[in-house]
């Protein structure tokens, strides 16, 4: 066996026994505190925790698939993003084809471009030729209502969705020496812990949390849980550096930026939700609301992450 | 042989709609009556009967049947599979001097039959900006001849945006299909007063806007 799949192997081993702790404990408070399913908090963690168990193992198939199977699952994750995204903007049926483009010819062509390993063109399709070519899409039909909100909205929509999205399976194109065929645990060690940041914030905050960090935007988030979890978050990414091309401190320093990423993400993810008046981005995924909730962070951290090792790293 | 293409069609076209719009049904607190019923819902695409029928639970979904214009559905022989045997539609006649049946008298054999109805009261597609176009008297008179049936509102949201008229590609858009209390006819209620409660009723389902301006 390989030293990236033994790796691999003890990675999905060390979530799967975390996962199953989690269940105990959700069961355990639900038999304590909610025999009868009247604690919305408790109904609510079980919810997460099973979508949760439903993810790993989505993405442990597409691990395992290969890199096919991770274009395949972001390409899917891009797609259902920016479906989320495009019901909440100011559309009008002149801007039709511009979104029919969007979702039939960008997505799958960032992705197909990871696949053919074209990284200059993959890095400038969506800022440079989407950028251009949508609004003149768009601006053929003619109707200027609120025509620079609407070619602004979907160009938002395609950078967050498609472009910053594709950056986390974009890290399996990169050289990077004595790493060889390991790349797919660099995606592991950004989704943990971004994922664990998130978590570990949640905990922390409904622990020990009496601060709101920010009750403009999320009433939920608390100075406690903020630092707890990402002092956490980031412990753990440093006892993860095995599973890294980085030092123990490095990957401490790697997972210390990606949190703080992750974190103003979601902020920022919360004024677009609190401005457009909704609690949750969607339904996808049941506890947790729609895939951009799940999402949010890791599209904030991706692209910072990918350049920081692709510069010091990477050939 | 044609049954078996008939539910292989119908089954595609549901995960197609699904797979679009990711559909997601919004129920009253009772549930939906389980004895058959008129499902009345808002009109804005040749879509929306497929939503309507593709959120509802199995059990109720085999007992549904769309109500649809015969000019339309009966225009080419792959419409006529769609709605004839893939949907297995009430199809009546819009124009008057075209009919050889009576409408009202057809959709009262199909509920006598144990048959639930999906009807757009508004006749057809609305392609205003208002919200719901004034409702045509039909849904009375079939009222009025079958008084015990209820009557369940359905509001069907941002299908018009997934493809709207004149339009061939369909955009991917997050769709609902919200199920209000179900209703009854009151007896003696005049013609105006009851389109008016059932309109009431419907538009009181719709969500209020938040993405699109249109």
């Amino acid at each position: 066996m390989s030293a990236a799949s033994s790796d691999l192997l003890t990675l999905v081993a060390g979530i799967f026994g975390v996962l199953v702790l989690a269940s105990a404990i959700g069961y355990v408070l639900q038999q304590r505190l909610s025999p009868t399913g009247t604690n919305a908090s408790i109904e609510n963690l079980n919810a997460r925790i099973k979508a949760w168990w439903i993810m790993v193992i989505l993405i442990g198939i597409a691990f395992v698939a290969g890199r096919i199977g991770v274009l395949i699952l972001f390409g899917f994750c891009s797609f259902a993003a920016l479906r989320e995204f495009v019901t909440l903007i100011n559309t009008r049926r002149a801007d039709h084809w511009a979104l029919a483009a969007a979702f039939f010819v960008v997505v799958p062509l960032q992705y197909y471009l990871l696949w053919a390993e074209q990284y200059g063109i993959f890095s400038i399709f969506i800022p440079v030729y989407a950028f251009l070519l949508m609004p003149i899409i768009s601006v053929l039909r003619g109707d200027t209502e609120r025509f620079l909100i609407r070619i602004a909205e979907v160009q938002w929509a395609l950078m967050i969705c498609v472009f910053c999205a594709s950056h986390v399976p974009a890290l399996l194109t990169l050289n990077i020496p004595g790493y060889e065929g390991r790349n797919v645990l660099l995606i592991a060690f950004l989704v943990i812990v971004v994922q664990l940041s998130d978590v570990l914030q949640y905990v922390w905050g409904k622990l020990f949390g009496r601060t709101k960090i920010a009750p403009k935007l999320s009433p939920s988030k608390t100075v406690e849980g903020f630092v707890g979890g990402v002092i956490s978050a980031t412990l753990i990414g440093a006892a993860l550096w095995w599973i890294t091309p980085f030092t123990p401190v490095q990957a401490g320093l790697l997972a210390f930026v990606i949190t703080l990423m992750g974190f103003f993400g979601g902020l920022v993810m919360s004024a677009i939700k609190r401005d457009r008046g909704i609690k949750d981005w969607g339904n996808l995924i049941e506890g947790h609301g729609g895939l951009i909730d799940r999402l949010d962070s890791v599209v904030f951290s991706a692209p910072i992450f990918f350049h920081i090792v692709r510069y010091w790293w990477s050939l | 042989m044609k049954v078996f293409i008939a539910k292989a069609a119908a089954a595609t076209i549901v995960l197609f709609a699904r797979a679009v719009t990711a559909v997601r049904a919004i129920w009253p607190e009772e549930g939906l009556p389980s004895s058959p019923c008129i499902y009345f819902a808002n009109h804005s695409s040749h879509g929306d009967f497929v939503l309507v029928w593709a959120v509802l639970p199995p059990r109720l979904r085999h007992q549904a049947r769309p109500v649809a214009g015969a000019e339309y559905w009966l225009k080419s022989r792959l419409n006529r599979f769609i709605g004839s045997d893939v949907f297995n539609a009430v199809l009546i006649a819009r124009e008057r001097d075209k009919r050889t049946e009576d409408p009202i008298e057809q959709m009262a054999t199909a509920i006598d039959a144990g048959s639930s109805l999906i009807l757009f009261p508004e006749g057809t597609r609305n392609q205003t900006d208002a919200p719901l176009l004034p409702f045509k008297s039909g849904i009375f008179h079939l009222v009025a001849a079958r008084p015990d049936i209820d009557l369940v509102p359905v509001w069907i949201n941002n299908l018009n945006r997934v493809m709207p008229k004149g339009e061939i590609v369909p955009i991917p858009l997050i769709c609902t299909v919200t199920f209000g209390s179900a209703l009854r006819f009151a007896p003696d209620e005049a013609k105006e007063a009851f389109l008016e409660r059932m309109q009431t009723a419907l538009l009181a389902l719709s969500p209020k806007p938040a993405g699109s301006g249109e």
